[in-house]
């Protein structure tokens, strides 16, 4: 109640805008206006035709087919094995990838953070994969993984199950080792940029604080779950939303190293076939809405689960 | 002052050069020759010398390459042409295709005149496979068909007369028996599609029937003939025979396993021979492609390339005369010999360098086999049937006795917008 009223009666002195301000006001306006329209052309108008387009039947090549169906083509869809068996897949890969590029990420982070000797080598060194096309990590990925010319096989036949030669393991002949290749491939390409944002997030932690904690008699380990996490918390939001925004979305992984075939599809993929390579106008376009419909409530999850007050992140608060 | 003043005088020197060079091309444009592009599936540079040969005082013939994959190729045929793209005369085109591109109204009409010639020199499979709604829709190139090719020595070594026609169980048996292999396309991609619908057909049966009824055709492979099919696979995938690359070979992989030190038996395209008769010698030998079922005549697997016109090109009538040029017997004679992909006529066939590249009895195999081939059924709706069968039957090994059930349901469903793809 009493904020309330505070409010209110700030907003009574407020005093009146003037003349220049409200011309400066304008003019910003009309400044930003291109902008505005660029945006609405480029972003808004896509995804309002994707959601007329999902509510029909409509098919490319055969366009006198054509008819407005409704809500049909989600139920469709909703109902479909295939598309929560990729809506599946895409959260396995998401979860393992993350989870596994979080931990390693932090190490990467404390060593270029700490290191002090070919400090700028070691920092190059571990971002070299995410300076690689990520077509181009596939095919390296999947080269590796062939059981004609990949040094996996080679490299690896002293553990049980992988064996090279004639019976050579095809690690894409099956669901779960294709999906293992797609999944090692994923990490190694994006752990340099979990490890980037978490840097980012480590030099902001006051050394002073770890000082003091140090001086109070704390471990290492207790230094790090008690006082740097805890103060990464908005920095280690931020990796795990991009990254799993990022890995949701996975698709050239796919596209390169299986095609989707032993059932690895993403979700993605499956819109991409729909829209792409079946010409399913509708049915392709009811997908996209679905998988927007679910980053954002990714991205909402997230941000709920970590209760990072993000004005107060970004200094505002 | 001096600054902006070298600027503007700069810039108006710029505009001026500009506009005479566009003044320049405009006017070499509208006196030069016409040039119809044709895009060409990728090959060694066999279309391209075709295209300068049949280039005339009237017209200029270039080429522009497509994507590798079948698939690839129709999606980014049919989505240019879907936006009225002009900058596409002629195409190349699987046969796989063609119908979704007549039907959906991209392709120009074929005069009767030209009609009539092709029909008359062009074998009874190429007409079938290159015609929508009783009407050739595109030209037929060349006709492709697979063959089986096989060690002689590992055919030997395990007591099969070839002379004799050999069942699909004969040879995975063989290749068992000898510690070889029998080298198949049964990645998850039309190629796949390719050797099911040859076993079906083989067996006497279809995949589909009743074409012009668009989603409403017949399915007609939960069928006997489609569990002698599936019977085939299952042998294989489960055999000592097997590659262990099966999952995911194509025509390239599968090529090599049978190039290798194990290789034993393999189906595939007539450009076999070409490729591997100098370092396979008298060890490569071919044999009409294996029975499903043993006693029942097979149906080898159709391939191939026809010539479409856009409907967009702005020289329709050009493009007409240059594809009656591309397609002669002359001209598919030449294409044969460079490529090893053969005619798609027998006076394409009669070209005397072909004779001579070619053992006689090879070429007359190649005839027989693309005359008794069982072509993939011809229906706009082919790449969802295709797609539905890739999802059903991928993995090899996965297939059983109630696979083709299986596929029969998904592709009803999948034809009717019940289900996803």
């Amino acid at each position: 109640m009493t904020t309330t009223v505070a409010t209110a009666a700030t907003r009574r002195e407020r005093p009146a805008a003037t003349d220049r301000a409200v011309a400066e006001n304008r003019l910003g306006l009309k400044l930003v206006a291109p902008a505005v329209i660029v945006m609405l052309v480029v972003t808004a108008w896509p995804m309002i035709q994707a959601l007329y387009l999902s509510l029909y039947r409509y098919r490319l090549t055969t366009p006198d087919d054509r008819a407005f169906v409704g809500l049909r083509n989600y139920g469709t869809i909703l109902t479909d094995s295939l598309f929560w068996r990729d809506t599946f897949n895409t959260v396995v890969i998401m979860l393992v990838s993350v989870a596994v590029e979080l931990v390693v990420g932090f190490v990467f982070a404390m060593v270029m953070h700490r290191v002090i000797f070919a400090r700028g080598i070691i920092r190059t060194s571990i971002l070299i994969p995410y300076g690689i096309i990520t077509v181009v990590s596939a095919f390296a990925w999947q080269f590796a993984f062939s059981l004609n010319n990949g040094f996996v096989n080679s490299w690896f036949a002293w553990l049980p199950g992988i064996q090279t030669g004639a019976d050579a393991t095809n690690w894409f002949g099956h669901h779960w080792p294709a999906m293992f290749a797609i999944i090692v491939s994923e990490i190694w390409k994006t752990t340099p940029f979990m490890s980037l944002l978490l840097l980012a997030g480590l030099s902001q932690v006051s050394e002073d604080m770890i000082e003091a904690a140090q001086v109070d008699g704390a471990t290492w380990w207790q230094r790090l779950w008690k006082v740097i996490l805890p103060n990464m918390r908005a920095a280690i939001m931020v990796a795990v939303l991009f990254r799993a925004l990022d890995a949701f979305r996975i698709f050239d992984n796919i596209y390169v190293m299986t095609r989707g075939a032993q059932n690895t599809e993403s979700s993605s993929f499956l819109t991409y076939r729909q829209v792409i390579e079946q010409f399913q106008l509708g049915l392709g376009s009811a997908l996209s809405v679905l998988l927007f419909l679910t980053v954002l409530l990714l991205a909402f999850g997230i941000v709920k689960l970590f209760r990072v007050d993000l004005a107060r992140a970004r200094g505002e608060g | 002052m001096r600054g902006p003043r070298r600027t503007r005088g700069l810039a108006v020197g710029l505009a001026a050069a500009l506009a005479s060079t566009t003044l320049a091309a405009c006017s070499a444009a509208s006196g030069s020759k016409p040039e119809i592009i044709w895009y060409t599936n990728p090959d060694n540079g066999g279309q391209a010398a075709l295209a300068k040969a049949c280039s005339t005082s009237r017209y200029t013939i270039t080429t522009q390459t497509l994507p590798q994959d079948a698939t690839q190729q129709r999606v980014q045929l049919a989505r240019r042409l879907n936006a009225h793209d002009s900058s596409i005369d002629l195409m190349s085109l699987d046969p796989a295709y063609t119908a979704e591109l007549a039907n959906a109204g991209y392709l120009a009409t074929i005069p009767a005149a030209l009609q009539a010639s092709l029909k008359a020199q062009s074998f009874k499979g190429a007409v079938d496979a290159s015609s929508w709604n009783g009407k050739l829709a595109v030209a037929p190139f060349w006709s492709n068909t697979q063959v089986l090719w096989y060690h002689k020595s590992v055919a030997q070594k395990a007591g099969l007369d070839m002379s004799q026609p050999v069942t699909w169980a004969q040879i995975i048996d063989a290749a068992a028996k000898t510690g070889t292999k029998v080298a198949v396309q049964a990645n998850k991609y039309e190629g796949y599609v390719v050797l099911i619908n040859a076993l079906v057909m083989g067996a006497g049966g279809e995949i589909v029937s009743d074409l012009t009824k668009g989603v409403d055709a017949k399915i007609d492979i939960d069928s006997a003939a489609g569990r002698a099919a599936a019977a085939v696979v299952q042998k294989l995938a489960h055999s000592a025979a097997t590659p262990p690359d099966l999952s995911i070979a194509q025509e390239g992989q599968s090529e090599s396993t049978f190039a290798s030190a194990s290789g034993g038996f393999l189906t595939n395209w007539t450009y076999i021979y070409s490729a591997h008769s100098k370092a396979m010698g008298d060890d490569l030998g071919y044999a009409r492609y294996p029975e499903t079922v043993a006693g029942k005549t097979s149906r080898p697997p159709y391939g191939g390339i026809g010539i479409g016109v856009s409907k967009y090109s702005h020289h329709v009538a050009l493009d007409m005369a240059a594809v009656k040029c591309l397609t002669s017997p002359t001209s598919q004679g030449k294409y044969a010999v460079a490529e090893g992909n053969m005619p798609a006529s027998a006076a394409g066939y009669a070209y005397p360098a072909l004779q001579k590249a070619y053992p006689a009895d090879l070429l007359k195999l190649f005839q027989q086999s693309v005359t008794d081939a069982g072509p993939r059924p011809a229906t706009p709706y082919w790449s969802d049937i295709s797609g539905a069968l890739q999802s059903t039957w991928h993995p090899p090994a996965s297939v059983n006795q109630g696979t083709p059930a299986a596929s029969a349901a998904f592709i009803s469903d999948v034809l009717h917008g019940r289900s996803l793809l």
